[in-house]
């Protein structure tokens, strides 16, 4: 093997990679809040709701669980703008992700909402709460609680999907990346160095979410 | 500009979808090899094998799998090979999926009571037969449910490989798209052949894990 390797490129393009660093966080921001957001009315539906709204919801889910994410990105950007939904990549690759991690967020959640003891609803009901508020104080918070982990590591899951977005040319670390190497063509040193930066990112964001579950689900409440 | 009717497109993505099951049996069972192979290494005595293959899994499951194919893709062309892009989406592929499988399959190992391994040290058998006649039988009913279920991340994984080139049902998506100018429809078409090969997939995990969760209740 009698290759060179250089890193020097990194003094010249520094600022694309900041800026795709942060187009990363910003789409795994709005994806992971969003996305949640989804699932938690989604997983409400297919846990307790009408049973009309049942067949729609477990439809979503389903099709959005066993498809990839290249394709539900591909379908947003270029199949919709014939129907008249014309998006940017940003807003493309900002609703694919929440898409996708709405349907697999949805039955993470489920599985916390299911997992709740009856007794939980009945002591609701006894305290006169109505069903609403008996599944927003009572039932949700534990269950969150109870699922976090999991949601954690979807979330995480997600932003590492994300690389693929710059396949719409949204403008994302990969995207820098492919930018970097198609202007040095320093391939491998570019991509060796984004997916350390990718693993950096995945390892904080592990961390952030652990001490956001600490903050949002004080110890007090009960599992 | 000629036309092309839904049977033209429907044709031609289905020939497509030959690439996609290949390549995703060929990343499962090398992975599942592989997989098997780092797991022993990951539950055996040797303290830096473990480490070996725990921070093996970190990186793999850390970093994104597009990311891997590029490494591979340009990785194996820095020793002079010239690559084609099947050769590294499934030397990546299969990398990928040994990690997430080692996972699994160490977290079923891990969940037969602590007692089946004392029963059987006592009864003066050695590792290797604890493994085979005690541990992994039971292991393996509980391994079954979420190693299908993985089988769809693996179908699902193979649509990246169409970004450095290889032709598999995602990238004939976006060829017939550019021939048909019908994104709408082709790539509609293209998510309903993979929901066809993952959601009886699902749906045969969920039913396995129901059906095999009988048997791990008593312990």
């Amino acid at each position: 093997m009698t290759y060179n390797f250089d890193f020097g490129w990194l003094l010249v393009y520094y600022p694309q990679i900041l800026h795709g660093i942060a187009i990363t966080i910003e789409l795994i921001v709005v994806a992971a809040v969003v996305g949640i957001a989804v699932g938690i009315c989604c997983a409400w539906v297919r846990a307790l709701g009408p049973a009309w709204l049942k067949p729609p919801v477990t439809a979503y889910v389903e099709l959005i669980r066993n498809t990839p994410f290249l394709i539900q990105l591909f379908f947003i950007y270029f199949g919709l703008p014939p129907l008249g939904l014309r998006l940017s990549e940003l807003e493309a690759a900002n609703l694919a992700m929440v898409v996708n991690l709405g349907a697999y967020s949805c039955e993470i959640i489920r599985a916390g909402i299911q997992a709740t003891p009856k007794g939980q609803f009945e002591a609701g009901a006894s305290l006169a709460m109505t069903p609403f508020e008996t599944f927003r104080h009572v039932v949700l918070v534990p269950a969150l609680q109870r699922i976090w982990p999991a949601l954690s590591s979807q979330v995480i899951i997600v932003m590492l999907g994300s690389a693929v977005v710059s396949q719409i040319a949204a403008q994302d670390l990969s995207f820098a990346t492919n930018f970097i190497q198609s202007r040095t063509f320093r391939a491998f040193e570019a991509y060796f160095f984004s997916t350390v930066l990718y693993l950096v990112l995945a390892i904080l964001l592990r961390w952030v979410l652990a001490r956001l579950g600490r903050i949002i689900f004080p110890r007090t409440v009960a599992r | 500009m000629s036309d092309f009717t839904i049977w033209d497109i429907v044709r031609n993505l289905l020939l497509a979808t030959r690439w996609t099951v290949v390549l995703s049996l060929a990343a499962f069972v090398g992975g599942g090899v592989l997989g098997a192979i780092l797991l022993f290494l990951r539950i055996g005595k040797r303290r830096l094998l473990r480490n070996f293959v725990k921070y093996y899994v970190e990186l793999f499951q850390g970093t994104p799998l597009l990311m891997q194919l590029f490494l591979a893709f340009f990785g194996l062309g820095l020793f002079g090979i010239d690559v084609p892009a099947w050769v590294a989406a499934g030397a990546a592929l299969t990398l990928w999926t040994a990690a997430f499988l080692t996972e699994i399959w160490r977290g079923c190992v891990e969940s037969i009571a602590r007692g089946q391994w004392e029963a059987s040290s006592s009864l003066a058998m050695g590792y290797v037969q604890q493994m085979r006649h005690v541990i992994l039988p039971q292991a393996l009913r509980v391994a079954i449910p979420p190693t299908v279920g993985f089988l769809v991340q693996v179908i699902k994984g193979t649509a990246v490989t169409s970004i450095i080139g290889f032709v598999e049902l995602s990238k004939a998506g976006t060829e017939v798209t550019n021939a048909t100018f019908e994104p709408f429809t082709v790539y509609g078409i293209v998510a309903l052949i993979y929901f066809a090969m993952c959601w009886p997939l699902s749906k045969a995990s969920q039913s396995l894990e129901r059906r095999l969760n009988v048997a791990h209740r008593n312990q």
